[in-house]
């Protein structure tokens, strides 16, 4: 009894000297705030450019053109909002193709990432070097953009095509490395070993077992894949011509042509529609469009940072 | 011998059939990846040739059209652009591989000894956020302070009573802009990368040290950074490898590819992309395209090999 008592206080005094050391090595008050200060200073220069621009979508378009763009305006208005909603079918139509892109891409993405990964990751799978090398030569060597332009274009035929948008962006190394590992350090070999002996096909243990086990793993390539998607505009660049399919960023990218397009356009709809185009807010509709389209990454922002961490971390630590 | 190669080739056929579910597994990715991967390796064959659609067939037009040999290489390096463009990209590339360690394993030390730690994580999303940024998006929020007429940089200058500056076609400012942005978006993403392996670190390794009397600064040097080169090591040999490759967006349309900065802004990247899409010399930006590959996977297979000699621990593969 007395012996255990004993213990209990040393294990105390364990944890108060533990405690001293800790608050011992801490970097002292004044070092503290000097770096406070630095990262504080980081900080606002990451995040200011992009506050500036919702200012000065907000801002209007006459005291715009007057004092040019400025951090606290003197008149602020939605207008440009209005007119994207009211008059902007072509950002509207692009909008949709950014949305349906990303989602088809992700869901295709998530389906070869997870399936050649899962094979990868299981340990009495007989051919695992052969498909190891079969992923790792395209890091080390590759074709190059002339090539897979020629490739995507005059062989798979995928120019002005949604695919185009879509395929090349679906699968690549790191990702299926990261999942792998996933697979391998979170799903027991028992589990895996159970349910063979139960007679479960593979397909089978993948789609009922591995795929709801693993689900913090598929968020985190999932969110890879979605915004890599989101923020493409390189593949609508290469492979696009078409006004149907111009994703949000490419419409960014167009978009001197694209309003005076869009001006034209609607000029041709009558008296109305020329009064629309004379009063279209073009600088701030600009900054309008570039708001919109990084909106969702915002709101998205607290998961894609939770699990961009834990990929990340994963895909730093060799196997 | 022989009798171990025949033993191969029976389990060679009973393997397939043991593991055909699993094989199976990996047939979408492996289709995926000739189509997108290998099958371009073929249209390597494009810089040795003076290729030719003939119909519609690119692989016949490919073997029916002329070979030239390495005329797309001479014609490439003979022009004098070629030596520009190959500084450019060597020299900015140099140049983010130190500030690409340097800075974030800096800012990562920074906020590990933060007392705050609430604040630590405010810090490290605010500086995450530009690596969700397209480049297209982070362009208009340069061009923001940018913009000659309406910039925020040029209201400042001229507040001060200073004639603006033309910032699209001065290019003396470029190479502190590329620099500068390239750090302001990618140092949240590597600082991320440091601290989960500085988080890692075996903390009785702090305490024994402080035991002995070893200082903030001490326990930095023998114990953090050491601990960290296996990281440092791994990020060094993939950035070495891609020295000839470069962000594309950076180069592109964050100089909203203006003509008159060109000097400063052309790497192999852009060069190859307007040899491609604008002019269409196909032999030439293919045979740029497959030079750009082949350095790389030398200096990556250099770089690799050296690392393994010194400390094999450290080496990719």
């Amino acid at each position: 009894m007395s012996s255990k008592r004993e213990e209990r206080k040393k294990a105390k005094m364990i944890d108060k000297m533990e405690a001293e050391v800790c608050e011992y090595n801490k970097v002292k008050k004044p070092t503290n705030a000097v770096l406070n200060v630095i990262l504080a200073v980081m900080s606002l220069i990451s995040i200011l450019p992009f506050i500036f621009v919702v200012i000065i979508s907000l801002t209007d378009e006459q005291t715009l053109a007057m004092n040019g763009y400025q951090f606290v305006p003197e008149k602020l208005s939605l207008y440009a909002y209005h007119y994207i909603i009211s008059a902007g079918e072509n950002i509207l139509r692009s909008y949709g193709v950014t949305i349906l892109v990303t989602i088809a891409g992700t869901v295709i993405g998530l389906f070869l990432t997870g399936t050649y990964a899962y094979a990868l990751s299981r340990k009495t799978y007989a051919f695992k070097k052969f498909f190891t090398t079969v992923i790792t030569i395209p890091m080390l060597f590759s074709g190059g953009m002339v090539a897979n332009y020629l490739i995507v274009t005059k062989v798979l035929m995928l120019k002005d095509s949604i695919w185009a948008l879509i395929l090349p962006l679906c699968l690549n190394t790191f990702n299926v490395i990261v999942l792998r590992t996933f697979f391998k350090t979170t799903i027991p070999d028992s589990v895996v070993e159970s349910a063979k002996i139960d007679g479960a096909s593979e397909w089978r243990l993948f789609f009922k077992i591995v795929i709801p086990m693993a689900m913090p793993g598929l968020a985190t390539i999932g969110l890879f894949l979605t915004l890599g998607y989101w923020n493409d505009w390189f593949n609508a660049m290469m492979y696009i011509d078409s006004q149907n399919l111009i994703p949000l960023q490419y419409l960014l990218i167009k978009i001197e042509s694209s309003i005076d397009w869009l001006a034209s356009n609607k000029a041709m709809m009558g008296i109305n529609g020329i009064q629309i185009a004379q009063n279209m807010p073009k600088e701030t509709i600009k900054m309008a469009i570039v708001v919109i389209s990084t909106l969702p990454i915002i709101f998205a922002y607290p998961f894609f940072q939770r699990y961009f961490v834990n990929g990340l971390t994963i895909g730093a630590v060799k196997e | 011998m022989k009798q171990k190669k025949k033993k191969e080739k029976i389990s060679f056929f009973t393997r397939v059939k043991t593991n055909k579910e699993l094989l199976l597994l990996s047939l979408p990715g492996t289709a995926w990846f000739f189509l997108f991967a290998y099958l371009p390796l073929f249209g390597i064959l494009v810089a040795f040739k003076k290729f030719r659609l003939t119909g519609s067939n690119f692989f016949t037009s490919l073997l029916s059209s002329e070979f030239v040999g390495f005329d797309n290489f001479k014609f490439l390096f003979s022009s004098g652009d070629a030596w520009i463009i190959l500084r450019n990209t060597v020299l900015y590339n140099a140049a983010f591989i130190i500030l690409g360690v340097v800075l974030p394993v800096i800012v990562a030390l920074m906020l590990n000894e933060l007392r705050n730690k609430g604040m630590a994580k405010i810090y490290q999303s605010s500086m995450f956020l530009p690596y969700f940024l397209s480049w297209v998006v982070v362009s208009y929020c340069v061009f923001a302070f940018l913009n000659p007429e309406k910039g925020y940089f040029n209201s400042v200058l001229a507040y001060f009573g200073i004639d603006g500056i033309s910032w699209y076609t001065e290019k003396s400012m470029w190479p502190f802009i590329i620099i500068f942005m390239s750090q302001w978006k990618g140092v949240g993403y590597n600082t991320v990368v440091y601290l989960a392996s500085i988080c890692g670190i075996n903390k009785t390794y702090y305490e024994a040290a402080v035991l002995d009397g070893a200082s903030k600064w001490q326990q930095i040097k023998y114990i953090t950074l050491p601990l960290l080169k296996p990281v440092i090591t791994i990020l060094l040999i993939m950035a070495v490898g891609g020295i000839f490759k470069s962000d594309f967006g950076l180069f592109y349309q964050l100089p909203q590819d203006s003509g008159p900065l060109y000097p400063v802004t052309n790497v192999l990247d852009t060069y190859i992309f307007r040899a491609l899409k604008t002019n269409g010399e196909l032999g030439m930006s293919s045979a740029a395209a497959l030079f750009q590959s082949t350095v790389g996977f030398i200096l990556i297979m250099i770089a690799n090999k050296l690392v393994s000699k010194v400390d094999s621990e450290n080496a990719l593969f």
